[in-house]
This record gives structure tokens, sequence and C-alpha cells, in this order.
């Protein structure tokens, strides 16, 4: 299973908020266990996607220089479902970005209903400690699958479009 | 300049938000780690609320200094800290009780000078220097 839990970027504003989507699909197959009969998203796996929004709008500002790592939730609150079918938009805000790590506030929403909220920390790892491959692999995330067009829809921190690279 | 009660207030509603603590259990001889079962991101959770709270900014390191024992080899000695140690650790947490801790100086009762009441005295110094 290859983990993005979020399908693209809508909104990319260096350095001050992202909105990626995720669309729910019956043909994820924890749906039809989580439950039988009710479909629904799972609330760990909205959380990830919130956390990848965050994650990306957070190492993008370091240029993905740095390993982006969750390393706490201290707030999060589930409001409603979100059922096959439905588009959820994860918003990130950059609330702070410090060398040692940053923190992000996210909202899931369907439509115009709240799904979920959360705050949520990240650390930045030390690279000395990772293995080589763990930065390679963040930047990989990003580049591949499409994911890229956040730089078409992306800002950089002076206004300016974001360049690709 | 808000008094040391006021800076006691906020800082323990930081630690309530932050380590799920009972506001009870934060006086101000708690210690962060062994009575309020901190761990150490919740420090960096803790120094982004501080911040946020008091509208200042909190380099790393000045309020829990990392890797202490580890940084330099001269300071510590058979898992204890030497003179130099207890010297070097004065000089990095002049805010703590360090008084305390150079009785019984072993490296791993270095957590318990986190304490609520660090954490208010640091707070009351940064405020008047208004830095």
């Amino acid at each position: 299973m290859r983990w993005f839990w979020i399908d693209r970027f809508v909104e990319f504003e260096s350095g001050s908020h992202a909105k990626a989507v995720k669309n729910v699909t019956l043909a994820e197959e924890h749906l039809h266990d989580h439950f039988p009969g009710f479909p629904v998203m799972p609330g760990s796996l909205m959380l990830e996607g919130m956390a990848q929004t965050g994650g990306i709008l957070l190492g993008e500002k370091n240029g993905f220089n740095e390993i982006v790592i969750l390393a706490k939730v201290p707030q999060v609150t589930f409001h409603s479902w979100a059922c096959p079918g439905d588009t959820l938009t994860y918003t990130a805000k950059l609330m702070d970005v410090r060398p040692e790590g940053g923190v992000v506030e996210c909202t899931a929403h369907v439509g115009e209903r709240l799904v979920a909220e959360a705050e949520i920390l990240f650390n930045h790892l030390d690279k000395s400690k990772a293995a080589g491959s763990a930065a390679l692999d963040q930047k990989n995330f990003v580049f591949s699958m499409g994911l890229l067009s956040i730089l078409d829809v992306g800002t950089a921190g002076d206004g300016s479009a974001a360049a690709n690279s | 300049m808000p008094t040391e009660k006021e800076i006691y207030e906020k800082v323990r509603e930081i630690l309530v938000d932050a380590l799920g603590a009972d506001e009870s259990e934060c006086t101000m001889d708690a210690t962060l780690m062994g009575d309020l079962g901190a761990e150490s991101i919740d420090f960096l959770d803790i120094v982004f609320r501080l911040e946020k709270a008091f509208n200042v900014k909190i380099p790393r390191g000045e309020l829990f200094p990392d890797n202490f024992a580890a940084a330099d080899p001269n300071l510590t000695k058979d898992g204890s800290l030497t003179a130099a140690g207890i010297a070097e650790l004065r000089k990095r947490l002049p805010h703590a009780d360090v008084d305390k801790f150079a009785k019984d100086p072993k490296v791993e009762n270095i957590q318990d000078l986190f304490t609520v009441g660090m954490i208010v005295k640091f707070m009351e110094a940064k405020l008047a220097a208004g830095t």
C-alpha cells in the first residue's frame, strides 16, 4: 500500500497555508471493515491527511532540506463523518516554523461541513542521526505522483508563481 | 510587567494544555517529567505555547538545554556532573534550582531541574529583560 492520504494540492501559499483534497472511494479496502454496512473514512487517516498537508507545507518552507516528522498532536476533534463519494478538503495553516520543527493548524471539510480539526506539531529530524535515505524519500514523496502539481498552484514567499524545480 | 502569580497562572494553563495535566498537579515544585509526565517532544510544544502566550522569542536551548551532558566530556564523570559540569549548568540554567541538584549531581537527575517553578522564574527574568 502506498501511504498517500492526500490526492492533490489545490492551493499552496509558501510559508502560509495550503489546501489539499482527498477523495473518499469505495475502492479503499479498509472502508469495508470500517464499518461493515456503514463505510466512513477513519479518523486516523484523516489525521494523516491533515499531517501530510501540513507537513509538506512546513517542509517546502525549508526547501525540503529538513526531514519533517509528525511528533505530537496536541489537539484533534472529529465533528462529523466523511463517506465514500465525499471529497475531503484539508486546509493547513502554518503557525510556527523554527529550526527544531513547526506547528500547523488544520481543518478537514466536506464542502462547507466541518469534519475534523487538529493542531499538529512536527519535528525536524537530526540528519546526523537519520539514515541517508529518509530525506530523499520525503522529496520523492512530494515530487512524484502528480503531487508535483503543488508547484503549479503554488505561490512563493514573495507572491510570484513558484518555480518548477 | 505581570506579577509572579499572573505568570504562574499562564504557565499552569499552558502545562494543562500541553501535558493534559490537572491544574492541581502543577505546583511550583512539580517536575515536568517526573510529576507531570512530560516527554521530550512536549518541551517543544511548551516553548511554542510560552512564546505565543507571553509574546517573546525563546531560542533553542535557552529554556531546556539540549544534550547537556553529551556535549562536553569534561562535564561528567561516571554518570555524575563534575564541578565544571555543575558550573556550566548554573550558567546555562540561571533560572533552575541547581543547589538542590548539586547534592546528588547524577546526569539522570538533570530532568528533575525542570519544574513548573523553573519555567515561571525563566519567564519572569525574560519579561523583565524585555527580550
